[in-house]
């Protein structure tokens, strides 16, 4: 596949797309305001630009971009896949667009929705109750310890200090942890890529307040003694956290509340394809167990006798971990997605993405060492260095995997197809993959050649710090 | 009929019964349930009892569910604000390169994002005079939060006392007191003189332990703050950073933050989003000296092997994925294409539409509370003060019950509490200000 990016270049010398700021920047002086002057600031200088302008300049940005819609994005752990055009118009309707102070009688059918899609995800989960207020998956986990906190407090064993983290968990894990006010034990792995049951009894005591896990893993891997470790770290009084980053493996095959976990955020800008866009928005909702039902963030939805929706307050509520209800349009896109599926629609969904994974990594040159995986794999790229092969890899127009991570396997390339990708499509990517594999650390070392950009100086982005436009001007 | 092969499967997984057999067959499975490796006891067979719609009917049944909220003209603020968002934003931000992308850990193929994001950045750092802007938090509640861990940090030896003002949005304040549990920071409250921080009791209560000195501009009753230079002040001679909390329309009118010492400016964008229930997004801001201990994703410029200017996000090392426990914030997915929006935009206002979109919220406040104060039974402004888009009037009835009467004729407005009712306009609801008066007319007497 051949594969070149748009490059927009008014000037050789200087860069690509000029900035708004030097396409035309005026000042606006704030002298006849209808406040004193000593309330305003005395001018305003920002970009000047006609509409048909801003159309083009954002328009050229666009086309200096990679997207799901551009082609294959099997970039681990983050499912970027296939995001409906519908969910976008219904999440665009206006009956959509109110204020969250509106009093609840007259948002019944925004509390009907919010409702229905606690109700859908407390299913998928096989959770109890479910809150839709965090607005990103690290805001679930850390929602997740607020819960985890208010429990052991309530219990009387609020000097629990300690979160079981393993090694290969996501980043966020250990952060979300460490915001909670916990010390972190970090859980080495074992030699099949999964929780070592000696390393966990080791790390488990009455300090331990929760392990956080990730199921399947982030090598793919789907943990097998899940139910040996629920009972161990229950028997020690914690709680055990589901990390529902990969849920997408799982949807309707097994369920993290069958599998003894207590808490569980759940990615549906993942899982149920609300659009990435760029990095956000997401959403983080989080299920739990009925024991913790009442510390959920205020307020919950809830039907009353009379067939309406009321706001409530959970008895013993951590509060609140968003301003309002949440990321609102996020969450309507992943009912429409929910209900566009239904069960035999999420179910085929992991199939598929399970199947996608299965046969691009039986397919590719480098080695998978772990196995066996379900909706991602991680390659090793044994002599070559993962970052190069990834450069190297934007070349054949191909997103590529996330590189050098988990560091359980060397030159690390963790690689998600999702279930969006045809057969076809599929060879292409092993086509990638096997040219890349085939070629010399020079060709690595020279790309990218056909993306807007080439190869970018990242030592020299943070030592010569330039975060804004005047930053340049200076 | 949009089914594509898989009438009985997700819409959205391309393969044909024939593609799936052969992939099936070329990884050596008889059927997909022998992919999935988990043990019989934990494997879930049921169903989960949601059925498959089509696309036509899942918008139906959303338009019908949601078409059950009220159609009511609204006068509600307090932090979210309604601003006419132009079509070229959504247009433009629709564009699916930037749409279904995710954070760009590959810039050379990700530049257009980058570059949104760097200018909206410095969009930023026009407004608030500071050096330093992220590309963005989720809301203004959490960006307090963020603000108040960033002080811990800095001033981490000093001590844990974070004052905020008693008339703060009591979200933002549950939010923050989450974001500091995890600290020995403690949250306390400043009282208020007539809308406006009391400068007498800060100066009280401000000392060597505190860290962190909140104030907000325009406040929740939608007052301007008038001596935040001396609030600034005050933080300073204590060696507390001063945090200032506030909205990009405000921005475009109001004292600039560096020009009052502000250390750290958070808030709601207000700009960009149509209202949500909520969802928006949140701004940070801060000084150069502090750029390490930022929260959330920074993008910067450098050059490409080319020679050329190119843009890649930059500090990874500060960031969850590289510092796990030790990173100065948890954030990873945040609200970008939010910023994207907000930065088209702003500049399709440009300056001169800023400053008078600005003007307007003062112009229009000040022009709807005097028609309020002209009815029998009202009297507004409660607080002595300039305003911005929003002001508390006095009601001789029930405020409640006036809220609910002026519900019933089709607008929404606040409750203050017993006797006191909040009013919020904008560009957006400017056109209905003489409806609402003439309503609340007879409904307050």
């Amino acid at each position: 596949m051949r594969f070149d990016q748009a490059r927009w270049s008014d000037d050789e010398s200087e860069g690509y797309e000029p900035l708004l700021s030097e396409k035309d920047a005026t000042e606006a002086t704030v002298d006849d305001s209808p406040l004193p002057d000593d309330l305003t600031r005395d001018s305003v200088e920002l970009p000047e630009l006609s509409e048909p302008e801003l159309a083009r300049h954002y328009t050229r940005l666009s086309e200096m971009n990679y997207g799901v819609e551009s082609g294959p994005y099997p970039l681990g752990s983050c499912t970027m896949k296939y995001n409906p055009k519908f969910t976008e118009d219904v999440a665009a309707l206006p009956d959509a667009a109110v204020h969250p102070d509106r009093s609840e009688g007259t948002v019944q059918g925004s509390l009907e929705l919010l409702h229905g899609l606690q109700d859908y995800l407390a299913r998928i989960g096989g959770m109890d109750a479910v809150t839709l207020q965090p607005p990103a998956g690290a805001a679930g986990e850390f929602t997740g310890i607020l819960l985890a906190q208010a429990y052991h407090e309530a219990n009387g064993e609020g000097s629990r200090h300690e979160v079981i983290v393993p090694e290969s968990a996501h980043g966020t894990n250990f952060a979300s942890a460490a915001l909670g006010g916990y010390d972190v034990v970090s859980l080495p792995g074992g030699d099949d890529g999964r929780v070592d049951l000696d390393a966990l009894e080791a790390a488990l005591s009455e300090d331990t307040a929760a392990l956080m896990l990730t199921n399947p893993n982030t090598l793919g891997l789907f943990e097998r003694d899940i139910e040996q470790i629920a009972e161990m770290v229950h028997d020690v009084g914690g709680l055990l956290y589901y990390d529902g980053a990969n849920l997408n493996a799982l949807l309707g095959r097994a369920r993290p509340g069958d599998m003894g976990f207590d808490i569980m955020h759940y990615n549906v800008h993942k899982t149920f394809a609300t659009p990435h866009g760029g990095g956000g928005p997401g959403a983080g909702p989080v299920g739990v167990v009925s024991d913790l039902e009442p510390f959920l963030p205020t307020p919950r939805v809830r039907e009353t006798e009379d067939d309406t929706y009321e706001l409530f307050e959970p008895d013993e509520t951590v509060g609140k971990v968003h301003g309002y209800q949440g990321n609102w349009l996020v969450l309507v896109k992943a009912y429409a997605y929910i209900a566009r599926l239904g069960d035999p629609g999420l179910r085929d969904a992991s199939a598929k993405a399970v199947l996608n994974a299965n046969y691009l990594g039986e397919q590719i040159d480098y080695e998978v060492p772990y196995g066996p995986y379900h909706h991602e794999f991680v390659a090793s790229a044994g002599d070559q260095d993962a970052a190069d092969v990834a450069k190297r890899m934007l070349d054949y127009g191909v997103h590529p995997p996330t590189t050098k991570w988990p560091e359980i396997v060397p030159e690390a390339l963790m690689t998600e197809p999702t279930e969006i990708e045809n057969r076809e499509t599929l060879d292409q990517l092993a086509a990638a993959f096997d040219a890349v594999a085939s070629e010399d650390d020079d060709a690595l070392d020279a790309a990218p050649e056909r993306t807007a950009a080439r190869r970018i100086d990242q030592t020299s982005a943070a030592r010569n710090l330039r975060l804004s436009w005047q930053s340049i001007e200076e | 009929m949009t089914g594509h092969h898989t009438a009985a499967g997700s819409p959205f997984a391309p393969h044909t019964p024939e593609e799936t057999e052969a992939m099936l067959s070329a990884v050596g499975a008889d059927d997909e349930a022998d992919l999935f490796d988990i043990p019989d006891s934990v494997r879930f067979d049921g169903e989960f009892g949601i059925e498959a719609r089509s696309e036509r009917a899942v918008r139906r049944e959303l338009r019908e569910t949601l078409g059950e909220n009220d159609d009511l003209t609204e006068f509600l603020g307090r932090g979210h604000y309604d601003h006419y968002v132009p079509s070229i934003v959504d247009h433009l931000s629709l564009r699916s390169e930037f749409l279904t992308s995710y954070t760009q850990y590959q810039p050379e193929i990700t530049q257009g994002f980058l570059q949104a994001l760097f200018e909206y950045q410095s969009m930023l750092v026009e407004l608030t005079g500071l050096e330093i802007a992220n590309c963005s938090m989720y809301d203004a509640a959490t960006a307090l939060g963020e603000a108040a861990t960033l002080a811990d940090r800095v001033r981490a030896t000093s001590g844990h006392r974070v004052l905020v003002p008693e008339l703060l949005r009591e979200e933002r304040r549950d939010v923050l007191e989450n974001y500091v549990a995890g600290t020995d920071l403690v949250v306390e409250t400043v009282p208020e003189d007539d809308g406006n921080v009391d400068l007498d009791a800060l100066a009280d209560r401000v000392d060597a332990e505190t860290v962190m000195v909140y104030a907000e501009n325009p406040t929740v009753r939608g007052t301007i703050e008038e001596r935040l230079a001396e609030i600034g002040d005050l933080a300073d001679a204590n060696d507390a950073l001063f945090v200032l909390g506030t909205d990009l329309v405000a921005l475009g009118l109001l004292q600039r933050p560096a020009d009052v010492d502000a250390d750290v400016v958070v808030g709601d964008a207000s700009l960009g989003l149509p209202t949500s229930y909520g969802m928006g997004m949140g701004l940070f801001a801060t000084r150069e000296e502090y750029v390490r201990q930022v929260p959330g994703r920074l993008v910067g410029a450098s050059d490409d092997e080319a020679g050329r200017r190119a843009y890649t996000l930059t500090l990874q090392t500060r960031e969850q994925h590289i510092r796990r426990e030790r990173a100065t914030s948890n954030i990873c997915t945040n609200q970008a294409w939010v910023a994207l929006r907000t930065a088209i935009h702003v500049a399709s206002l440009g300056p001169s539409g800023l400053v008078d979109l600005a003007e307007t919220c003062v112009t229009e406040a000040r022009d709807l509370a005097e028609a309020v104060d002209a009815i029998d039974g009202v009297r507004a402004p409660v607080h002595d003060r300039h305003h911005f888009r929003e002001f508390v009037a006095h009601t001789d009835q029930p405020a409640p019950a006036v809220a609910a009467d002026l519900e019933a004729e089709g607008y929404a407005v606040h409750a203050v509490d017993d006797h006191e009712l909040q009013f919020c306009v904008t560009d957006a609801n400017a056109g209905s200000t003489d409806e609402l008066v003439a309503a609340l007319t007879e409904v307050a007497r």
